[in-house]
């Protein structure tokens, strides 16, 4: 039981997927300018995660290695496409508001990075349970930087107006802009608080962003040493 | 032809795809180290969102609509894309080794840079037919190349200067986007 309780625990604060593995930068950018669209896009993201690990750890003796990307793309592409037809139907006002980024976290880098550095190592049970742990860890990072945004931005949490109606909120935070700069101060006060980020080393050399790149992150590095 | 122009204007300042769009951010944060490396990859990214919009839209109005498959649209157009950099990366090979050395390390991280599917997504959603897609995704992609050569220039300078140091590293380079997109702020009042 212990090692299931373990990866939560991974999940979420250990290697949280956006805050130490800066991972999924993309959407964590761009749809953190509600806490709800946080949590909508969080929770859609954990529902494509925690399949794609099932299915991927079920078949992962029957994938041969040669074709496991292209294969892992197909798997994940859809079960995006069918979450996307779900939230289409039962929740239009969150399809409205994350718009292409729903059929975009079939490149969300967390889940082709689990799918290659995890879930096709374990059996089944264990890797949904990792997909448990990083969706909730990538949904509590992401409703955390739309809170920031849109009490600093909008004077309000989660639609309730909690800011007096006399301050006028600093609207730039939920412009583009608002969005690096609220990502920029939670890793400057991780770092300050000497929490390691992982990324570093990663980003720095190279694309950062995934299991897929791992290899022609190699090969960027070999062509830079040229 | 106003139209035309306005496309490739609106995808390359006004809608810039990393900083108003967010599409991209991986390498346009992990490649911009390096100056050299920033144009090469800006190159890559230009011929294959050109490319890719252009097929993507093709497969989409001859091929997806007649069939009434719409909903495949993210499934195809995934598996085109990694697709046609393979075929970019094998041709390169052949036909022009110098240009493969100066692209080619960079052409598999464009696979999974989410631009190239978010173009050809809302080149779509948008209705363009296939001359308003290519150039929609020229623009889009001259818009990354200008946003990641800016902040190579940028960040060339940032290593020579005093950073405090919680700010070193990823905070410092995410600010000065953030001053970057601000700037691009500006490109909305452009007026045709």
């Amino acid at each position: 039981m212990n090692q299931y309780v373990e990866r939560l625990y991974n999940g979420i604060i250990k290697e949280n997927p956006t805050l130490i593995l800066m991972l999924g930068m993309c959407p964590t950018l761009a749809v953190s300018t509600r806490a709800m669209n946080g949590i909508g896009m969080g929770l859609s993201t954990m529902a494509v995660l925690i399949l794609s690990n099932l299915v991927i750890s079920l078949l992962r003796k029957v994938i041969p290695d040669a074709v496991r990307l292209p294969s892992y793309i197909v798997i994940v592409a859809s079960l995006v496409t069918v979450t996307e037809l779900l939230i289409e139907a039962y929740l239009p006002s969150l399809y409205d508001a994350l718009g292409i980024y729903i059929p975009l976290i079939v490149v969300n880098c967390i889940i082709l990075g689990r799918a290659e550095a995890y879930a096709n190592k374990v059996p089944p049970a264990l890797a949904a349970m990792d997909g448990i742990g990083m969706g909730l860890g990538f949904t509590a990072a992401l409703t955390m930087a739309g809170l920031i945004r849109e009490v600093l931005g909008n004077g309000t949490a989660f639609g309730f107006q909690v800011l007096p109606e006399s301050v006028e909120p600093i609207g730039i935070f939920v412009q583009p802009p608002g969005a690096f700069l609220v990502i920029a101060l939670i890793i400057a006060i991780q770092n300050a608080l000497g929490i390691r980020s992982r990324q570093r080393k990663l980003v720095e050399s190279c694309d950062g962003c995934c299991g897929t790149c791992a290899s022609s992150c190699d090969r960027v590095r070999e062509g830079a040493a040229k | 032809m106003k139209n035309l122009i306005l496309i490739v204007v609106a995808g390359a300042l006004i809608n810039n795809v990393v900083l108003n769009q967010f599409l991209g951010i991986c390498s346009f944060l992990g490649v911009s180290k390096q100056m050299k490396a920033s144009a090469s990859l800006g190159g890559a990214v230009i011929f294959v969102i050109t490319v890719a919009s252009g097929v993507a839209s093709l497969l989409y109005d001859y091929v997806l609509k007649p069939f009434d498959l719409d909903y495949m649209k993210t499934i195809v157009f995934i598996l085109v894309i990694a697709a046609l950099v393979q075929i970019v990366e094998m041709f390169l090979k052949k036909t022009s080794p110098a240009m493969y050395k100066a692209l080619g390390i960079y052409l598999p991280l464009i696979t999974t840079n989410c631009a190239v599917l978010g173009v050809a997504l809302t080149n779509v959603q948008n209705g363009y037919n296939f001359i308003e897609s290519v150039l929609s995704g020229f623009g889009t992609a001259v818009g990354y190349t200008i946003a990641i050569v800016l902040l190579a220039g940028i960040r060339s300078r940032i290593n020579e200067e005093d950073i405090p140091a919680p700010l070193r590293g990823a905070p410092i380079v995410l600010i000065s986007a953030a001053l970057m997109s601000i700037a691009f702020m500006g490109f909305p009042g452009l007026s045709f």
